[in-house]
């Protein structure tokens, strides 16, 4: 066991053979339906809703993230990206999701984009909307599965030092201390991948919110025991509370204010977070619920499941900028957490980590693929067919095989360009976010046009697509896509702004402007929805 | 809570307006204060806006539930 990286690889190996044993044991409820396999029969209660909401929406970025994005911003992070979720998060909930169960519910949907055909009475919406929503799906799977593999090598660096394909130099030809004789990436990405679907496959949405609620309560846990074995270690004091106020008086003053971050840009912000009332996965996840009342623990809780995983990292992350520069801390700020654990911890704690941070990634990824099955199923292949053409068995069986396609695709695509994929993440939410107007207006507009709701989907894209073509422009040296924002000028001023406010406010104004001068829906559709 | 029941989403969405003002704290922006001796105040300031949140969103599922108990009963599963 005193063997570089074995600890960590056997609690790897033990954690994801949990999660394996987690699905199978799933599958054996499995009632053979559709609707078992795609929305668990609308049988998950509030803990379970709960878990599986929230380990959907926190990423690896919420550990990894988190703790490197304080590093290099200082405090803000938490109120740019912690505090606002925890407000806009359960606003969507509230708004959005507890109104389009109660519609799904009375009128059998179980996707999105289903909803959307309905609602406007129009099959072209639902064309036009899959490759949009699958295509910002698509980048967010692909940062999970590289940081996935990214994790596991940092964390088993050493273990096969001697077999070529785990060994990693640096530029000048030495061995890289941090990866070197890890396990590399396209073999972690690959043991990833392939747990996710075996526990999806078999499991379906059972085993995936069963392996959601696991897996949320491993990164919640581990987090906050992660936070107190470092701080011990680095401030080197008697009781707790000297350590955290050692470590805090280290912290440069620049990272404990926010003299550095512009104040708009923080404002608008804002507007990321209200990407949920879009992703099809969550969507997915807000039909699986058993009654509305199921609603009610993940639309309080949220907030506070946010602040107790964020608060911990965003403090690790600023004292890190307050250590020694003997400590010889990486470049890459999303390695800092991985490499206090390793450097400040034992191997043990570090395999825990591990497995925190695969929980983190791992349960947003089977969400996603089983949404991207469900949508390929249901909105493309039984749709164009008819919807008694196929048996549930059948049905059952196509987003399987969907299922294992995406998979396939996305761990293709990671193989390739590693590197740009994490600056689209900001992107891919901006998109869903520059949706989210049609959502709102579909539940709570009656003018709603299907033209107007068209329109302001094209509106979105285009947006999107200027904006982030302006956004390749900025140099690499710069921070690249990811450091992209408008300039507005007022009084001689120059103001930040996230591009998402553009975004929005063209699919919002394009769509109100449309629906204004085209038909409205049938009197009998609008009864239908707001009668 | 019984009062409430026509002023509740009036009452929710003035709650979360203000949490919106409140978030966009200008004046802890350059403040370095450390609260307790360890944690900076913009932090903590925003870890009080979660409760906050917490604290309206439960008085939302109070006062302000959007699904009525027919409906649970037509159509829900309990």
């Amino acid at each position: 066991m005193d063997h570089p990286g074995l600890p960590q690889l056997i609690i790897i190996l033990v954690y994801l053979g949990l999660l394996l044993a987690l699905g199978l044991f799933s599958s054996r409820l499995f009632k053979g339906t559709k609707e078992d396999y795609q929305v668990a029969s609308h049988s998950i209660g509030p803990f379970l809703l709960l878990m599986s909401i929230f380990g959907t929406t926190m990423t690896a970025f919420a550990l990894v993230g988190s703790s490197g994005e304080a590093f290099r911003e200082g405090v803000g992070v938490y109120g740019m990206l912690a505090s606002s979720s925890g407000i806009v998060h359960s606003l969507c909930f509230f708004l959005i999701g507890v109104k389009v169960w109660k519609l799904a519910r009375r009128y059998k949907y179980t996707t999105q984009i289903e909803f959307f055909r309905d609602r406007l009475d129009s099959d072209f919406v639902g064309y036009l909307m899959f490759p949009i929503l699958v295509g910002l799906v698509i980048p967010y799977l692909l940062i999970g599965v590289i940081s996935g593999g990214a994790v596991i090598q940092s964390l088993t660096a050493g273990l096969a030092p001697d077999l070529p394909m785990f060994q990693v130099f640096t530029a000048e030809g030495n061995p890289n201390p941090a990866l070197h004789g890890g396990i590399p990436p396209w073999l972690g990405s690959m043991v990833i991948c392939v747990v996710v679907l075996v526990y999806v496959f078999f499991g379906g949405m059972r085993g995936t919110t069963w392996a959601n609620t696991f897996q949320t309560l491993v990164f919640m846990i581990l987090g906050v025991v992660t936070f107190f074995v470092i701080a011990n270690k680095l401030g080197g004091q008697e009781s707790i509370l000297d350590n955290l106020k050692t470590l805090a008086n280290s912290v440069p003053e620049d990272k404990v204010t926010r003299s550095e971050m512009s104040k708009t840009k923080f404002f608008t912000y804002l507007l990321i977070p209200l990407s949920v009332g879009m992703f099809p996965h969550l969507f997915q996840h807000w039909m699986t619920a058993k009654s509305s009342h199921a609603f009610k623990l993940p639309v309080v809780c949220h907030p506070f499941f946010i602040m107790i995983v964020w608060v911990p990292c965003v403090l690790v992350g600023i004292w890190a900028t307050g250590l020694p520069a003997d400590m010889h801390l990486p470049a890459n700020p999303n390695t800092i957490l991985p490499f206090l654990v390793k450097t400040q911890t034992g191997p043990i704690l570090g395999g825990f980590l591990a497995a925190g941070i695969l929980a983190a990634i791992m349960s947003s990824l089977d969400s996603q693929f089983l949404c991207i099955g469900t949508i390929f199923n249901n909105d493309v292949v039984t749709h164009l067919a008819g919807k008694d053409r196929f048996s549930d068995r059948q049905q059952v069986m196509f987003t399987r095989l969907f299922i294992i396609g995406i998979v396939a695709i996305t761990y293709f695509l990671s193989l390739g360009n590693v590197r740009s994929v994490f600056a689209l993440g900001v992107w891919c939410f901006s998109g869903f976010s520059a949706l989210f107007p049609i959502v709102v207006a579909a539940l709570y507009w009656r003018g709603l046009t299907a033209a107007g709701a068209i329109s302001g989907v094209f509106a979105a894209i285009t947006s999107w697509c200027i904006l982030f073509y302006q956004g390749t422009k900025v140099p690499i040296e710069q921070g690249g896509l990811s450091k992209f924002v408008l300039n507005l000028p007022i009084g001689g001023e120059s103001y930040e702004l996230m591009p998402v406010v553009a975004m929005m406010l063209s699919s919002t104004v394009t769509m109100i402007l449309v629906s204004l001068v085209t038909p409205r829906p049938s009197e009998e559709k609008l009864a239908k929805f707001f009668g | 809570m019984k009062a409430s029941k026509s002023s509740g989403p009036l009452i929710i969405t003035g709650l979360v307006l203000l949490l919106l003002i409140l978030h966009q704290d200008n004046w802890f922006w350059t403040d370095a204060t450390l609260v307790f001796g360890f944690i900076p105040i913009a932090l903590f300031w925003h870890a009080c806006i979660s409760l906050a949140a917490v604290a309206t969103w439960f008085l939302a599922t109070r006062i302000a539930w959007p699904v009525s108990d027919e409906f649970e009963d037509q159509e829900g599963g309990e």
